[in-house]
């Protein structure tokens, strides 16, 4: 490791502009003769629109045009679409309900989009569109999971009766069947999993500037993808052809998943820049963003686990219902079904396993993937269930994990996935020694004494990052491949430009991909540049979700660099009079091994780009692509375990320390890892006490600020204890695995089960709210 | 319409402003810092913060003409030329910030929290303090780690001058 | 925010007098509530008639029977305030306490006073503290003052211009807050007057506002003890009910929050 190379904790090349407030978000940009767009939404969670008078808008100060949801259907915009297509256990395709980017007749959700207002200043926007009238005659709504797919209830899509999107199943039914028949103990459990709030800190924005003479669109968008924005955008919505339509995702404020979307406003911004002629603003509130951006989790579930006599898993079995909201987004039908049912295996050795989904619409906020998707929701169910199945058979929940620890590698579970490599009790041993497991129960005695709870809880997860390869998720019914790209440029000067298809909002890219060309080229990361985010700069990439970044767009550098690499070593033993197989590179020098001879890299760039004496027949230039298709899904795993104490007058539960011992194979920069699992650990103890997006019965939302959605701020949340233990990926050659969702996914289980460690009661639900753990404790 | 006649970063400014102008908006939009954030609508995230006469407020919850008078440093005047004020500093080098969009509030949060604490800061008071800056990416460890380090930093450079 | 029309007035007559001028005028002390509700365009106040920067309406200072804060005092201000330290120093903890340290730094006593949010903090101290309430026209006890959610004794056009708190034996406040707007879920403040009488006024918690609690009241002023709560049961009618917590543990923090309030004023 050289000190700016792979294992190098270099500190960031981005953060000086972010430091000094010189960021470029897409709300900090300007365009001559902009204007501003505010969305008119529907109040009410299910209504027919019965008409839209905007004659009194339209005359109001600055007032440009007020354009509709009709609109966009007369113009043929199309339908948003989600891209993964799912089949039930009947055979039958998934059900899916249109959804226009502006409702032309039914609104299905509260905060859906019926009509835009464009006007030239934001206020003006806002004003004109409280004198837009939109006549409504409301419907009967629905919003709990439960209710919609009752007898009588209200139907939203006429494509999907019953409101059932689809029911769909994976693994062996009569093999978990004859498992349960001679089980010893069976284990049940009922949970749910709390719908959540993405919040990125920046909200969604959007700017549109379409130039009439050339035909040309640009939209500068919140987006972890530019690139399959600009795919959706020009090949489902019809905006513009591809090679007419630029996408540019400037500094991104955080995304966590709800910036993988095409959302309405992006489209209808692009529609209204040509129809108005000129530029349009749309920035999002925060109100908007609870109402719009995609939510996660939500689901229901009943599972049982069964053992032996020797407390080993013999079977589990997993029904689910996981609410979708009003309409299926971009990527939503995977998140339960690949992502969640896939992970069921977590850890164990579980000989069967069979999961049912039931995917259902209600009156709510779309739901699809944030931070985690589909995995956190797998990991809480089965550390929820192990622990309360050490409960149940009297056995220590840690002993109990590792007895029926998974220790071989390759091991095949029987839902789909081969995990390649791991150490699980590695990890967990790391935990408990770093918590120090063993004197809990002293630690417990004491805190008794003192008149408090005292509870520890252990978690331990695995995911399925990288996800791949794109043969695999084709056969699955994904709609793209999950590939990523690389395009190195070494200038003549031998400065370097890296062009990558993913996309940092927060995950410092512009740092670690620059260390992986100074490990293996030994240029200083001050001479490297990290280009992305721009659909006109960049080759196209996939972007950034699922914890992609390295360990797909990471190798796709290294397969340029080679290529790099191997051209560069003609060009150096061409110079140097010496044969290609004797070139080495060390520090950024090219020797001729065992002599004294060699060339720096900026010398060797040079020679590429004057062309005055390269090899016969070689093209000039140094600049290289590659797209990289993995070949497996990587498999991050770790432990976490958290001791709380609770105070049973007020519910109210305090962090006494909180361990983390991940595996993510090799670290680049492991500052920047550890700062990942923070936030993670946070967005997965904020599930678990915190944050719940909350519906009434008629679908009105009730937690929609930050006055009702409880946040994670800094007095909520522990310092915590982060290590690592490593086995090697084997299937890429970073031996890399994916940090950014692992705190999100493993987090959650290890506090509620310290919760009810310390109170004495398996039964509370998150978020473990002081109010509820408070009922815990006195009934 | 008014004009507002105030002090940012050092220098005199005026603006023709509507009444209903916040002072963040006034920051943005007429005078182009865009290092101060909106990232809510509840007066509650924080990224917005700025100093008013030296004191950490809420840019979002000050009507652009209730500043008239006053001297406002936002984010983009805490540095001396190249050199980064010692918190931006403590910032980098502990990994404080992600997707820096909470950043410039933070930072302006944590720089009034180290003056008002005379330097006298432990952990669970730092945490305390940031009360009114939510982080979505952080998880606040070292965002914390910063504010403390930064704390010794402002200490040593007060002793210099 | 719709639009409006900014006064800035330099004394409490001017302020008064503009008020009256204005349609539909509303007084700014340190818009930390109004300027929300205006953004949310639950407000639309003809003119803002700010209050802050008149020099007669800032400070804290001694009373003949106990101390005074001027109405635009800054809730950072009360809470250094020596004055205010030696003479209530539950005043400058529960000061402390409200919003988040941006907040204290904008955020009136009077603004506070005058808006009555049924979870804020100071109406607790005030009506525990039977504090007296002046305006431009009158004197006002707290008793009188508090009357319902959002609702006061204040007349239109009426500005509180100091709150006076008399001398206490023991004072104490404790908060539990809210989970996400970090308001009051739950406030008690104690207080026992020279004359051994007990108030006890909670916020957060009854549909009403801030109220009186009888019962602790009764169980303090026989033993000032927080132990002498133990055995007081606390209804739960009448108390809000929603997603962070329910009447019956909001019934339960009254309780609890009564007596670590008890154990802060030693």
């Amino acid at each position: 490791m050289g000190v700016e190379g792979i294992g190098a904790s270099v500190v960031r090349k981005e953060d000086r502009r972010f430091i000094t407030g010189k960021g470029r978000y897409v709300d900090d940009i300007k365009l001559v003769g902009m204007t501003h767009a505010h969305f008119i939404r529907s109040p009410h969670a299910h209504a027919k629109i019965k008409g839209i008078d905007s004659s009194e808008a339209m005359k109001m100060p600055g007032v440009i045009a007020v354009l509709t949801g009709q609109q966009i259907v007369d113009d043929k915009i199309g339908n948003l679409i989600c891209g993964w297509a799912i089949t039930s256990k009947d055979g039958s395709p998934m059900k899916m309900g249109a959804w226009p980017a502006m409702a032309p007749e039914t609104v299905r959700f509260v905060g859906q989009a019926v009509a835009v207002v464009i006007a030239e200043t934001k206020n003006q926007a806002r004003d004109a569109a409280e004198a837009v009238v939109v006549n409504y005659e409301e419907l009967p709504a629905v919003a709990d999971v439960k209710a919609a797919i009752a007898p009588g209830a209200p139907q939203l899509h006429p494509e999907a009766p019953g409101n059932i999107i689809y029911d769909w199943q994976l693994g062996d039914e009569a093999a978990v069947k004859a498992a349960f028949a001679k089980a010893a103990n069976v284990v049940s459990l009922d949970l749910t999993n709390n719908r959540l709030v993405p919040n990125a800190m920046e909200p969604r924005a959007a700017i549109a500037d379409y130039d009439a003479a050339e035909e040309h669109f640009t939209l500068y968008t919140t987006s972890q993808n530019p690139h399959v924005a600009r795919l959706v955008l020009s090949a489902f919505y019809n905006v513009a052809p591809e090679h007419k339509l630029r996408v540019i995702a400037p500094d991104v404020g955080g995304g966590f998943g709800s910036k993988i979307y095409i959302y309405p406003e992006e489209m209808v911004a692009l529609w209204a820049s040509k129809k108005v002629g000129r530029p349009v603003k749309w920035t999002g509130d925060r109100t908007e963003s609870f109402l719009t951006d995609a939510h996660g989790r939500d689901h229901i579930t009943h599972a049982e686990m069964a053992f032996d006599k020797d407390n080993k898993i013999l079977g589990l079995r997993v029904k689910t219902h996981a609410n979708f909201g009003a309409y299926m987004s971009l990527f939503s039908s995977a998140v339960p079904t690949y992502l969640y049912a896939t992970l069921l295996s977590g850890q164990y050795v579980i000989p069967a396993i069979y999961a049912e989904v039931m995917a259902v619409y209600t009156n709510t906020t779309p739901v699809d993937a944030y931070r985690g998707a589909g995995r956190p929701e797998a990991s809480y169910l089965l550390e929820r269930m192990m622990e309360t199945a050490a409960r149940q058979l009297n056995v220590d929940p840690a002993e109990l994990r590792k007895k029926n620890f998974i220790t071989t590698f390759p091991y095949q579970t029987p839902v789909i996935m081969t995990y390649d490599a791991g150490d699980f009790n590695a990890s967990i041993d790391a935990a408990m020694k770093a918590i120090d497991y063993a004197g809990f129960p002293a630690r417990k005695a004491k805190a008794k004494s003192e008149g408090k709870l005292r509870g520890i809880g252990v978690s331990c997860y695995i995911e399925a990052c990288g996800i791949a390869p794109s043969k695999a998720v084709g056969s699955l019914g994904a709609g793209v491949g999950l590939w990523e790209s690389a395009e190195i440029r070494v200038n003549p000067v031998g400065t370097i430009e890296v062009l990558t298809g993913t996309h940092s909002h927060g995950q410092s890219h512009e740092t670690t991909f620059c260390q992986l060309i100074a490990e293996r080229l030994g240029v200083p990361i001050s001479q490297v540049s990290i280009v992305h985010g721009d659909t006109d700069k960049v080759q196209f990439g996939m972007g950034t979700y699922g914890s992609r970044s390295i360990a797909v767009g990471g190798t796709a550098i290294v397969k340029a660099m080679e290529k790099i690499e191997s051209k560069a070593k003609k060009i150096a033993a061409h110079a140097l009079e010496a044969s290609e197989n004797d070139i080495v590179i060390e520090n950024g020098e090219f020797k001729v091994t065992g002599t004294d001879k060699s060339i720096a890299l900026p010398m060797v760039a040079l020679a590429a780009y004057t062309a005055h004496n390269l090899p016969d027949g070689m093209e000039p230039g140094l600049k290289e692509t590659a797209f990289y298709d993995p070949t497996n899904f990587t498999f991050p795993a770790g432990a976490y375990i958290c001791e709380v104490e609770v105070d049973a007058a007020t519910g109210k539960t305090s962090f006494v320390n909180f361990v983390a011992a991940d595996d993510f194979g090799r670290l680049i920069n492991p500052m920047v890892v550890e700062g990942q699992v923070h936030g993670g650990l946070a967005q997965g103890i904020g599930q678990a006490l915190l944050e719940h997006a909350v519906y009434n019965e008629n679908g009105q939302p009730v937690t929609a600020s930050f006055m009702d959605y409880t946040m994670p701020r800094a007095d909520d949340l522990p310092s915590f204890q982060v290590q690592h233990t490593t086995t090697l990926c084997p299937s890429n050659p970073l031996g890399v695995k994916g940090c950014g969702e692992a705190g999100a996914i493993g987090a959650s289980a290890a506090v509620i089960n310290a919760i009810t460690d310390a109170i004495g009661n398996n039964k509370l639900e998150m978020p473990a709210t002081p109010d509820r753990v408070w009922h815990a404790i006195h009934g | 319409m008014s004009t507002v006649k105030l002090t940012v970063n050092g220098k005199a400014v005026s603006a023709e402003v509507e009444d209903r102008t916040l002072l963040v908006h006034l920051l943005r939009d007429h005078l182009n810092l865009t290092g101060t954030h909106v990232g809510c609508d509840t007066s509650q995230c924080g990224a917005c913060v700025v100093h008013i006469d030296g004191q950490a407020v809420k840019s979002c919850t000050v009507l652009a003409a209730q500043a008239a008078g006053s001297s406002v440093t936002t984010i983009e005047g805490i540095a001396k030329g190249d050199e980064l004020h010692p918190m931006q500093a403590a910032f980098r080098d502990n990994h404080g910030l992600q997707c820096g969009f909470c950043t410039p509030g933070m930072i302006m949060s944590a720089i009034d929290i180290v003056h008002r604490h005379s330097g006298q800061l432990d952990e669970a008071t730092v945490r305390h303090e940031l009360e009114g800056n939510i982080c979505r990416c952080t998880g606040y460890h070292n965002i914390v780690k910063a504010v403390l380090d930064a704390a010794g930093r402002m200490k040593v450079a007060q002793a210099a001058e | 925010m719709y639009e409006t029309t900014y006064h800035r007035a330099s004394s409490v007559d001017e302020a008064a007098a503009l008020f009256a001028k204005g349609k539909e005028a509303k007084y700014l002390a340190g818009g930390q509530t109004l300027l929300p509700v205006m953004k949310q365009r639950l407000a639309s106040p003809s003119d803002v008639i700010d209050l802050a920067k008149i020099k007669d309406m800032v400070g804290c200072s001694g009373t003949t029977s106990g101390i005074q804060i001027k109405a635009a005092t800054t809730h950072y201000d009360v809470s250094q305030d020596a004055t205010v330290r030696k003479a209530i120093p539950a005043l400058c903890a529960l000061a402390s306490q409200i919003g988040d340290p941006a907040v204290r730094h904008r955020g009136t006593i009077g603004g506070s006073l005058a808006n009555n949010d049924p979870a804020a903090d100071y109406p607790a101290a005030v009506l525990a503290l039977n504090a007296t309430i002046k305006t431009n026209k009158r004197t006002i006890a707290a008793d009188d003052f508090f009357q319902g959610l959002f609702s006061t004794a204040l007349e239109d056009g009426e500005i509180i211009t100091a709150v006076d708190f008399p001398v206490v034996d023991k004072a104490g406040y404790a908060k539990f807050p809210h989970p996400a707007s970090r308001f009051a879920l739950t406030g008690v403040f104690v207080a026992r007057m020279p004359d051994g009488d007990v108030r006890v006024a909670a916020t957060g918690a009854s549909q009403n506002g801030v109220m009186r609690v009888g019962p602790i009241e009764a169980a303090l002023k026989a033993n000032w003890s927080a132990s002498a709560i133990d055995s007081v049961t606390i209804s739960a009618d009448g108390l809000l009910n929603d997603i962070h917590g329910t009447a019956d543990y909001r019934a339960n923090l009254i309780k609890v929050m009564a007596q670590r309030a008890v154990q802060a004023a030693g």
